[in-house]
């Protein structure tokens, strides 16, 4: 168990090209830390730092208190769940298990008990000495975790350990790590492009864009005050509008703003609404339909309940503290 | 896999017959040919040849030399495999490792398979030669008399390594494919594991090259008990007293230098056999310990 501190880091590769800069972050004992960005955001390289992978150019990370920057991954007392497992085809699972602590040099009946505990949880007892390739991608993602927790190390570090499931399972497997995560309270960094995963996950998220935090922040102040347009646009789903203010001149506040963001959510219908949008297509989803269109020549999308009347223009209204308003340079939120 | 469906009986023939033709004339026929000869004695002057059944095996395994000869291509042939194997995948695991310039040098270490094995054993014969050599020289200085003409270990020690020196590039090639081929991240899971380099080496990334070793074992011992005839041939010519007359060198030496073609053929049996059953014990038992 231990705090992570990440101190102005930064990663420059040889070639002069930046893929993390300036980042600075606390995270604090047993939080749940999700990075979270589009592919390339620089999110994984981080990770990788912290584990001790990639090498760390600029700035300190600190796990406790031990400056980690030349330490070795073996000896940073963390533990990585990779996207592809990564597990021993060679070893059964009990093994793959066991392999950490061999190294380490723990007892043999210290290790089978961890073993059987960490087998216990993830309920994988059956399949202890099977080897990886007769397992389901679920079964394995199991054994890549208990891989981590018989470690029992200061952090866990998952990097996209989901995404080589199908939708359903990775669903399950989310509330799996969520619960095992407050059941063991170790600190997680946890890698993610799924914003939903994210959102679901997260004590805390933090948006990467082009190597830079775009914000950190729960998951709700997020949603709810995002830090940027692009932090508008990639948490939620589906995203929130980013609509000129000249595009919809009647709205408050629209004549200071640059860019007026309103979630599809907050858009209601009203006869005497200020926003006329000209529909274009509607996505049936069952218990609600997402309809799309423009206004004034910006696209609008808007979640509206299966029941509502169609037409080929409605007209809407939002409340005024539903609307989020940035700068139309930087892309910074206005207060 | 697309299956066709040929309409036409005569064209898969026709397509076939390239192959077939090259498997009947330069192996099944002449393999037939040495099944034959084996069991006939030919006169001094090659006139007649008369039935003796199996009197050239027994006469052969009765023969010191020819024991020695078994013996020396027992010890010919693991040598060569295990120095060609050991250090192509040292040179492998290097260029692994390697980010920068291991292209270069990949292309630099390939050049040696193109060479022919005659020319492979030239080479080396001059570099070890006693008199005008530079290796006897450099080993002289160390104190080491190098003379591979009178010494036995000497001479197994030339043909060996002119034998496995060509051989490498090809094990190189194999070992970089078969090392890249496993992910990055199976090593890194194990360096978090705790173990080091070496430890990591022996038990993540041995066992993962497990079916290019075991495809390579193959191939170089057949390499090594079959296509070294060149390289004996211009370095040692199977001396000195029979050091590194393997069998089959001695099975062109005994049949088109003695010109006793009955035991000739009958060791051409004996050494297909050999192979044969080595190649079946590698399959059925090698390979069920190794991982793909």
């Amino acid at each position: 168990m231990a705090s992570i501190t990440l101190d102005n880091l930064g990663k420059v590769y040889p070639g002069g090209t930046r893929a993390v800069g300036d980042v600075n972050m606390q995270i604090a004992d047993g939080e749940f830390i999700v990075l979270v960005g589009p592919s390339g955001c620089g999110k994984s390289t981080l990770l990788r730092m912290v584990a001790g992978l990639e090498s760390i150019t600029e700035g300190e990370v600190r796990i406790g208190d031990r400056v980690v920057n030349t330490v070795e991954p073996a000896d940073r007392d963390i533990a990585m769940v990779f996207q592809n497992y990564a597990l021993y085809p060679h070893m059964s699972v009990r093994q793959n298990l066991a392999y950490g602590l061999k190294n380490r040099g723990t007892s043999k009946a210290e290790i089978t008990r961890r073993v059987d505990e960490a087998a216990e949880i993830l309920q994988i007892g059956q399949f202890l000495d099977r080897k990886p390739r007769a397992l389901s991608g679920g079964q394995r993602q199991r054994v890549a975790m208990g891989r981590a927790i018989v470690r029992e190390p200061a952090a866990f570090l998952f990097d996209e350990p989901l995404s080589n499931l199908d939708a359903k399972l990775r669903v399950a497997m989310r509330l799996e790590i969520k619960e095992l995560q407050r059941r063991l309270r170790t600190t997680s960094l946890y890698v993610t492009h799924d914003q939903l995963e994210a959102m679901t996950l997260a004590d805390r998220l933090v948006v990467l864009n082009g190597g830079q935090v775009e914000q950190i922040g729960t998951p709700l102040e997020v949603y709810r005050n995002p830090a940027s347009t692009f932090v508008a646009g990639f948490i939620g789903s589906p995203a929130m509008n980013l609509i000129p203010s000249r595009a919809v001149p009647h709205l408050p506040g629209s004549a200071h703003a640059g860019i007026i963001g309103i979630r599809p959510e907050d858009l209601a219908v009203d006869p005497d609404g200020p926003i006329e949008m000209q529909v274009r297509a509607v996505e049936e989803l069952g218990a609600q339909r997402l309809v799309h269109g423009h206004t004034n020549g910006a696209d609008l999308t808007i979640t509206l309940g299966s029941h509502a009347d169609l037409h080929d223009t409605l007209r809407l209204s939002a409340q005024p503290e539903a609307l989020h308003r940035f700068d139309e340079k930087t892309g910074k939120r206005l207060a | 896999m697309k299956r066709t469906i040929f309409s036409n009986q005569l064209l898969p023939w026709l397509l076939l017959a390239p192959q077939l033709a090259i498997t009947f004339i330069f192996f099944l026929w002449p393999a037939g040919q040495a099944i034959k000869q084996s069991f006939l004695r030919e006169d001094a002057f090659g006139i007649n040849s008369s039935f003796v059944g199996l009197a050239n095996f027994t006469a052969l395994l009765d023969s010191p030399e020819y024991l020695n000869s078994l013996k020396v291509t027992a010890v010919f042939a693991i040598s060569v495999t295990v120095v060609s194997m050991g250090v192509a995948l040292l040179l492998a695991v290097a260029v692994d490792r390697m980010l920068k310039s291991s292209r270069t040098y990949t292309t630099l270490l390939v050049w040696p398979y193109a060479v022919a094995p005659a020319v492979a054993g030239i080479l080396w014969w001059f570099i070890f030669n006693p008199t005008v050599g530079v290796m006897p020289y450099v080993l002289e200085v160390i104190g080491y008399d190098w003379n591979h003409i009178s010494s036995k270990t000497d001479a197994m020690i030339l043909v060996v390594i002119a034998s496995a020196w060509k051989q490498i590039s090809y094990n190189f090639l194999f070992f970089v494919a078969g090392l890249q081929a496993i992910p990055a991240s199976m090593r890194e899971a194990a360096a978090i594991d705790g173990a080091g380099p070496v430890r990591r080496f022996f038990d993540i990334t041995f066992p993962l090259l497990s079916p290019t070793t075991f495809f390579l074992l193959v191939v170089n011992i057949v390499y090594s008990m079959f296509e070294t005839f060149a390289v004996i041939d211009a370095t040692t010519e199977g001396g000195p007293a029979q050091a590194t007359n393997i069998m089959v060198y001695k099975v062109y030496f005994d049949g088109f230098i003695g010109q006793n073609l009955g035991s000739s053929a009958a060791q051409s049996v004996i050494l297909m056999l050999i192979v044969i059953s080595l190649t079946v014990i590698q399959f059925r038992w090698v390979e069920k310990k190794v991982e793909y």
